[in-house]
């Protein structure tokens, strides 16, 4: 929950108004509130002015001297005019800002990159058709087979994980006293940090050296559930531990079961919460390419049977037409290709994503 | 007195409900179960006596039986299936240790398992990875930081839950995105950044380039692996901060405020004390990510095998993209999968140690069960 923080904390005092031209007595001076903005502005054009002079050939340059320069001039006079403390807190806030757009710029690039590179590919064909018989230096296939066939090893995968999930974090919440529950706790951080390309190789030497089997797509299923289950139980262990505890000791009170308590009312509460993790955790593992390597292979050709050979993916799709797989190289046809193909898999990410806020918010309970 | 096991079928059922601690099994006004059906039952206190009237919460019910074991079996599959990670992987990793490697499995920098006699060791792909992620932590875990304090102290509330969903949003960009947006996109476009690097900060040895003399031979470099893998790390390790920096007691704040602190020092004496441990667990969290991350990480490196100081020449390899490129390569060779296996062993025990350093320095953080 973030509170509703006060702009300036000076305007906690008492009698502080701003009038023009006169200081109160009880604040020391303050730079007008016009200050960032000037500074902004004032740093812009010494940047331009410098690129002009200095004959920088990049604009990117210019655009991050310009920032450094209005860190420095907003800090030097807030410094010269509020005083140490007040300089130190605007270089701060400037910082904070500026990390955030450090996130924020990345994603909007990226976003906007594949946007523009997957889209032109983008037609009812494009979803209705598979990629056998496609050669590399032919256009047209599409992305059916591997769209499919993600579908169906992410459902297998969410069907393996969530309920060991979710039960694995109602016994840490609700029953985890002693040795045995430390023990899982630590472990499931540890599993928490297994790299996919480790759950890969495992279920590459169980089952397919193990039992000298073929790739085939229930065995991809089960590396990304091994990935999933840990995302899953800490995720719903966080949703679990904020139900408040007067809702589970008025349920005790009224003689309700503890298994009942936890039915009826701990994971009402926190469904919401639950399902956002767990959509969360599907997204998370739906984009995984690295086991699929090892597990699934690629075919062009269709095959939605996971039980049984090659089934193509989204990612490696996008894996092979780079021509990463086969070490081969790739061209402009097929890359645009993988573009659409990563565009595709991007969206279903984010559909997940967003449904999963959704129904967060479908099924929140109104007493919060 | 009748034993916990004691079932006769023949009780009435309104009454073992109502024994059990079920409302609404008998109507109210109606007969009450005494304690003699609540013994019946099977209701026991915790400490082992009958229970009085069967409605203590704790009381030892066939559903809490089944639901606890249910509970538990999940818990103990698993710690059976991180055993057995660790038991597949010594076991087929065994012919790398054992095969007449003309190297050393740990001071070779060359991968050529193939080779009669093969030739291979992890030196390389060791360096490759703590480099890779080490500069991932040192550009994504302060800015992550100022994210999590950005949204928790500076946002509305309003815009803090938006730009919450956007940042995580980042985080449900799939690895190999990153890797295609940072080959076909931030490579051709940081060409310069890292010449002015080199040129300007080359007397730092790290930051030098032998190699390259115009701006496009500078490219997929350790330095760029890091970028990509910082900002593949930054959602996760933002979004566990966050959660710590809104969980800091109100009074601490309001203490911090009514001393007339200024907004940053109020984030340093309340906030980031409170949340020290949090920043720890979510930097390692990250610093996992970044060292597993394969497929981003094998699209922007040019496989090379060498350890290279200097982080802006072009090169590097990590265990997982060795794993991800080598694997189609080895053509069921036993050795070179044995050897890729071996790798996948020694990023295990990596990311095992560096998680559970973690966990020691999180463990004195309190439960906060609210």
């Amino acid at each position: 929950m973030s509170r509703p923080a006060p702009s300036a904390p000076a305007r906690v005092t008492p009698g502080n108004a701003p009038v023009k031209g006169q200081t109160s007595a009880l604040v020391g001076a303050r730079l007008p509130k016009w200050a960032p903005y000037g500074s902004a502005v004032g740093a812009a054009a010494i940047a331009v002015l410098l690129k002009l002079l200095l004959d920088w050939t990049g604009w990117y340059t210019t655009f991050f001297s310009g920032a450094v320069i209005f860190v420095g001039i907003l800090t030097g006079w807030s410094f010269s005019v509020e005083g140490r403390r007040r300089a130190k807190d605007r270089f701060a806030t400037t910082l904070i800002y500026t990390s955030f757009v450090c996130a924020i710029v990345p994603l909007v690039l990226i976003l906007s990159y594949i946007a523009v590179k997957g889209l032109p590919l983008f037609s009812p064909d494009y979803f209705l058709k598979s990629m056998n018989g496609v050669t590399s230096r032919q256009e047209g296939g599409g992305v059916y087979a591997a769209l499919v066939g993600t579908l169906i090893i992410v459902g297998i995968a969410t069907v393996i994980a969530l309920p060991i999930g979710i039960f694995t974090a109602i016994y840490l919440v609700e029953y985890g006293r002693g040795k045995f529950a430390r023990t899982v706790t630590f472990f499931v951080d540890v599993m928490t940090g297994v790299p996919s390309i480790v759950a890969g190789l495992f279920v590459y030497t169980f089952l397919l050296l193990g039992f000298g089997m073929r790739p085939f797509g229930a065995a991809g299923a089960i590396a990304l559930a091994i990935l999933m289950v840990p995302v899953s139980v800490r995720a719903s262990e966080e949703m679990l531990k904020l139900v408040p505890r007067d809702l589970r000791e008025a349920s005790y009170a009224l003689g309700v079961p503890k298994w009942r308590t936890i039915l009826k009312v701990v994971l009402p509460t926190a469904l919401s919460g639950l399902i956002t993790a767990s959509l969360l955790a599907v997204a998370r593992v739906a984009g995984e390419t690295a086991p699929l390597i090892l597990l699934v292979g690629y075919t062009a050709r269709i095959n939605f049977n996971p039980f049984a050979g090659d089934m193509a993916t989204l990612p490696m799709m996008v894996w092979d037409q780079l021509g990463k797989r086969a070490g081969t190289t790739s061209n402009d046809i097929t890359e645009a290709r993988a573009w659409g193909a990563a565009l595709t898999l991007v969206l279903l990410v984010l559909i997940l994503n967003v449904g999963a806020r959704l129904l967060a918010k479908l099924f929140q309970p109104k007493a919060r | 007195m009748a034993s916990a096991t004691d079932n006769d079928p023949t009780r009435d059922d309104r009454f073992e409900l109502a024994a059990q601690g079920v409302p609404g099994a008998l109507p109210i006004g109606d007969v009450q179960p005494d304690a003699e059906d609540a013994r019946a039952a099977g209701g026991l206190t915790p400490d082992g006596r009958p229970a009085e009237g069967g409605i203590s919460g704790t009381s030892v019910r066939l559903g809490d039986k089944v639901f606890k074991g249910l509970a538990a079996g999940s818990g103990a599959l698993l710690l059976v299936v991180m055993a057995a990670i660790a038991i597949f992987l010594i076991w087929k990793a065994i012919p790398a240790f054992t095969a007449n490697n003309a190297g050393n499995l740990l001071t070779t920098q060359s991968w050529n398992p193939q080779a009669d006699p093969p030739l291979f060791g992890m030196a390389a792909v060791f360096f490759g990875t703590v480099m890779s992620s080490f500069i991932a932590l040192v550009i994504g875990v302060p800015i992550a930081i100022g994210i999590a304090l950005f949204i928790s102290n500076y946002a509305s509330r309003k815009a803090a839950t938006t730009l919450g969903a956007m940042v995580d949003l980042l985080a449900a960009v799939p690895s190999l995105v990153f890797g295609m947006w940072g080959l076909y996109f931030l490579i051709p476009n940081t060409q310069g950044f890292q010449q002015w690097l080199s040129v300007y900060f080359g007397w730092i040895p790290i930051f030098g380039n032998d190699t390259a003399t115009t701006a496009s031979q500078f490219g997929k470099s350790l330095l760029i692996a890091g970028i990509v893998l910082a900002i593949m790390i930054i959602p996760i390790v933002s979004a566990v901060c966050r959660e710590v920096f809104l969980q800091v007691p109100r009074e601490t704040i309001d203490a911090a405020w009514a001393l007339g602190a200024t907004k940053w020092e109020m984030i340093r004496t309340a906030v980031l004390p409170f949340g020290r441990a949090g920043i720890i667990s979510a930097a390692m969290l990250g610093l996992g990510r970044a060292l597993g991350e394969t497929i981003a990480v094998a699209l922007v490196l040019n496989s090379g095998f060498v350890i290279n100081w200097h982080i802006t020449e072009p090169g590097g390899d990590t265990f997982a993209s060795t794993i991800a490129l080598k694997f189609g390569e080895s053509g069921g060779n036993p050795v070179a999968i044995a050897a890729l296996i071996a790798a996948g062993l020694f990023l295990f025990v990596i990311t095992l140690l560096v998680n559970s350093i973690a966990r020691i320095v999180i463990a004195r953080r309190k439960d906060f069960t609210a």
